[in-house]
C-alpha cells in the first residue's frame, strides 16, 4: 500500500520529514522541531496506518481548519488510495494543487499579476493570506492609480489618523502601578512600609492603563458610492497607518479583505494591489449578504468587546432589509460598537428611509455624515465618547 | 491494547466517551509531556475530560478559569497583605519573615507546580484571557518554574498534566498553538452521542434514547444561533425523564416544555415552534 517513496528516502525519519514538508507546502506552519516531535509521537503508538494518522494529526495540527484538512493530506501522501481519489475528484485536486502552485509562484517572480507579500511569513501562511492570493486570479483590473497622490488624499489620511487615535484610546481592565490611581497597590505599600518600621507612610496606587481598541472598517465601493470611494480608500489607509491592529474590507457584491494590501508601505504598490482586489468596483451592493459573510468568516476572530466596526456606506442595498438588521444584531452580540458613516446624511433633508438603512439604525451606536472631510474631522469627539 | 486505547477505555469506564483522535491526542500529550489544547464549540466536553482525567489518574484537578483582565495575582500568587501588615504592626516582622512562605497565597498556577503528585491543570477558556497573559502562560508552560522576586525561583516538583480549552472567542497566538498538542472536539456522531447519553442516564429506554439523540442531532442542522451541545442533550434527556415522556412524538406539550434545555436564546425558541419540533421528532423517531 505504501509505495510512492523515492528510493533515496531511506528511513522513517526521512519519510516523516517528507510528510511534514508536504504539510508545509499545503500551508501548515511547522518548524524543524515539529519533525522531532512527530517522530517521538510515533514511537508511542503501534505501527499501524490508523494510529499513525491519529498521532501525527494531534502533533502537526494547530487549528480547527488544519484539523479538518489533515486526513485528506495524510491519505494523499501515505497511501495510493489518497492519490487515486485525488485524481478522481478533480475539483478538490485542482484547488489544492493550485494553492501550492501559487505559493511557488509567489516565491519566484510574478509581481505584476498578484499582490506582493513582503515575505511576511505569517500573512502568507495563515488561511486569510491564501484566500487573498486565490481570489486574485480572476480579478478584473480596475485602475485606482489616481486615488492617491493629491493633497485631498493626504488630508483624508491625516483626518483618518486623528480619528483612529480618538477611537483607539481605551483603558485596560488590568491594573498597573501608577503615580495616581483609584486603587491602592497593597503589595508595594507593604514593601514600602518595611523601611518605616511597618508604618505605611507612602501609598502606592494602581491604575488602569490604556488599552487600544481594534478598529474594523467595511467600505462600500458599489456604483452609488463611486464618487466617494476614492477618498474613503485614502481615509482607510490613514486609519491603517495609525494603528497596526486595524482591519479593512471592501464590499460590493462580494466581501474582500484589503488589510494586507492597504498596509503596504509603498503606496503605489498598495494601489496596485487594491486595483486587483477591487473586482466589481462600481457595481451593485449586497450589504446584508456581505455582513453575513463577514460575520461568518472574520467576525469571530477579529471582533470582540474591544472592537469598533466602522461601516462606510450609503445604505442602498439590494438584499432584503431584514437581512441587514439580523446580521447587525448578530455582529452587535459580539459586544462591539458599530459606527455607520453615510455620505448622504450630510445632504440637506436626508432621511434614512431606504429600507436597509432604516433596518440598520436601531443597531448603530453612531450614525453620522461623511460627505466632506470636515464632517469626518467633526467625528473625533463623538468617536472618543463611544 | 496500546496506551491510547487503554486511556480511552479507562475514560469510558468513568463515563466519558472520547473520540479516537481526542484519546490519541491526550495520550500523546501525557507521553510527550506537552500541554493539550482543545478547541471546539461550547458543551462538547472539553472541560469534562480534564475532570475525568484527574479522576482516572487519581490526582488533583487544579482549575484556572480565564477572564479578561486576569492577572498574575489571580493566576499565580499573591502576598497576604493583611497578615503582613499585622505582623509588621506586632513588631514581629522583618523583611525576611514577612516575605516568606507563610504569607504567600497560592493561586492555581503556582499550586499546580508544587504538588507532590502531578495534578491535572485545567486552564479553561484561555481565549478569554488577554494576549499578555497568554505570553506569560507560555513561559510557565515551557519552563515549569515561577519566579517570585522576594522568594526566588520556584521550580516544578512534578510536571502537571496541562489541558487548555478555547471556544474561539479570539485567535490564540501561533506560539501557544505550536507548543501544544492540538485536538478539535466536534459534536459527536449519532453512535457516540448515544453512548454518552447512555453512560450518564442509564435508565433511559433504547427507543427513547434513539429518539432523543436523533432529535438533538437533527436540531444541530437547523439554523440556530446557539447550537445545543452534548451537555444540553444530557439535560434534555433528564428533563424528558423527569416529565415522564416515553415517546417524543406522543406529547407535543411536554416536548416543547423540555426544549428549554436545548434552546437558549429567544430567537432560537421562536425558530422552533411546536410544528417544527414535531417534524424533527417525527424524523428522528
Amino acid at each position: 500500500m505504501i509505495t510512492r517513496f523515492p528510493l533515496r528516502a531511506a528511513g522513517p525519519a526521512e519519510r516523516v520529514a517528507g510528510f511534514l514538508a508536504h504539510l508545509r507546502l499545503n500551508g501548515m506552519a511547522l518548524g524543524v522541531q515539529d519533525c522531532g516531535l512527530a517522530l517521538a509521537a510515533l514511537s508511542h503508538v503501534r505501527v499501524d496506518l490508523r494510529e499513525a494518522r491519529l498521532a501525527l494529526k494531534a502533533v502537526c495540527c494547530s487549528s480547527a481548519d488544519e484539523f479538518g484538512r489533515f486526513d485528506e493530506l495524510f491519505a494523499a501522501y501515505w497511501t495510493n488510495r489518497g492519490r487515486e481519489r485525488a485524481g478522481k475528484s478533480a475539483g478538490s485536486e485542482r484547488q489544492r494543487s493550485s494553492q501550492v502552485a501559487e505559493q511557488d509562484g509567489m516565491a519566484g517572480s510574478g509581481r505584476a499579476e498578484r499582490p506582493d507579500t513582503d515575505g511576511a511569513g505569517e500573512a502568507e501562511q495563515d488561511g486569510v493570506g491564501r484566500l487573498v492570493g486565490s481570489r486574485v486570479r480572476n480579478l478584473m483590473r480596475v485602475d485606482l492609480r489616481e486615488v492617491v497622490g493629491t493633497a485631498d488624499m493626504a488630508e483624508a489620511e491625516a483626518v483618518a489618523a486623528r480619528l483612529a487615535r480618538a477611537i483607539r484610546d481605551r483603558r485596560s481592565r488590568r491594573r498597573k502601578a501608577a503615580k495616581r490611581g483609584e486603587q491602592l497597590d497593597l503589595r508595594r505599600v507593604v514593601r514600602g512600609s518595611l523601611a518605616t518600621g511597618g508604618e505605611p507612610m507612602r501609598l502606592y496606587h494602581r491604575a488602569r492603563p490604556e488599552r487600544p481598541t481594534r478598529l474594523v472598517c467595511l467600505l462600500d465601493v458599489s456604483g452609488s458610492m463611486a464618487v466617494y470611494a476614492r477618498v474613503f480608500l485614502a481615509f482607510l489607509k490613514g486609519l491603517m497607518t495609525a494603528d497596526s491592529q486595524t482591519d479593512a474590507y471592501l464590499f460590493h457584491t462580494r466581501l474582500v479583505r484589503i488589510t494586507e494590501a492597504l498596509r503596504d508601505k509603498d503606496s503605489l504598490r498598495a494601489v496596485n494591489r487594491m486595483s486587483l482586489l477591487a473586482q466589481g468596483f462600481g457595481g451593485g451592493t449586497r450589504i446584508g449578504g456581505n455582513l453575513s459573510a463577514f460575520n461568518a468568516q472574520y467576525a469571530k476572530r477579529l471582533v470582540s468587546g474591544r472592537s469598533v466596526v466602522l461601516i462606510l456606506s450609503d445604505g442602498f442595498d439590494t438584499d432584503p432589509p431584514d437581512v441587514i438588521g439580523a446580521e447587525l444584531a448578530r455582529l452587535k452580540k459580539r459586544g462591539c460598537r458599530i459606527v455607520w458613516l453615510n455620505p448622504l446624511k450630510g445632504w440637506q433633508g436626508y432621511q434614512p428611509v431606504a429600507g436597509a438603512m432604516a433596518a440598520a439604525l436601531p443597531h448603530l451606536d453612531l450614525f453620522a455624515a461623511a460627505n466632506t472631510l470636515e464632517s469626518l474631522a467633526a467625528l473625533e469627539p463623538e468617536l472618543g465618547r463611544l | 491494547m496500546t496506551g491510547w486505547q487503554g486511556l480511552q477505555s479507562g475514560l469510558a469506564a468513568s463515563g466519558y466517551v472520547a473520540a479516537d483522535d481526542l484519546a490519541m491526542a491526550l495520550h500523546l500529550a501525557l507521553m510527550l509531556g506537552r500541554p493539550l489544547l482543545l478547541e471546539g464549540a461550547a458543551g462538547v466536553g472539553k472541560t469534562e475530560i480534564a475532570r475525568k482525567l484527574a479522576a482516572l489518574k487519581d490526582t488533583r484537578l487544579i482549575r484556572l478559569q480565564c477572564y479578561e483582565g486576569l492577572d498574575a495575582s489571580h493566576a499565580i500568587y499573591e502576598w497576604n497583605y493583611q497578615r503582613q501588615l499585622l505582623a509588621l504592626r506586632a513588631g514581629e516582622g522583618t523583611e525576611e519573615r514577612v516575605f516568606s512562605e507563610a504569607y504567600l497565597l497560592e493561586r492555581p498556577l503556582l499550586a499546580a507546580i508544587r504538588q507532590t503528585i502531578a495534578p491535572v491543570l485545567l486552564i479553561d477558556e484561555i481565549d478569554r484571557a488577554d494576549e499578555e497573559f497568554e505570553a506569560y502562560l507560555l513561559e510557565i508552560l515551557s519552563e515549569y518554574q515561577i519566579t517570585i522576586p522576594e522568594l526566588g525561583t520556584i521550580s516544578a516538583v512534578t510536571r502537571p498534566m496541562v489541558i487548555l480549552t478555547s471556544n474561539g472567542t479570539r485567535d490564540l497566538s501561533d506560539a501557544l498553538r505550536r507548543r501544544c498538542i492540538y485536538s478539535y472536539v466536534d459534536y459527536p456522531d449519532r453512535a457516540t452521542e448515544m453512548a454518552i447519553v447512555r453512560a450518564h442516564r442509564p435508565g433511559i429506554e433504547a427507543v427513547l434514547l434513539g429518539q432523543i439523540v436523533g432529535f438533538v442531532q437533527a436540531l444541530r442542522k437547523e439554523d440556530l444561533e446557539k447550537v445545543p451541545g452534548v451537555a444540553e442533550a444530557l439535560d434534555f434527556a433528564a428533563a424528558l425523564a423527569g416529565l415522564g415522556v416515553n415517546d417524543l412524538t406522543a406529547d407535543p406539550v411536554a416536548l416543547q416544555a423540555a426544549l428549554v434545555t436545548l434552546l437558549k436564546t429567544q430567537g432560537d425558541r421562536a425558530a422552533v415552534p411546536v410544528a417544527v419540533a414535531q417534524r424533527i421528532a417525527g424524523k428522528a423517531a
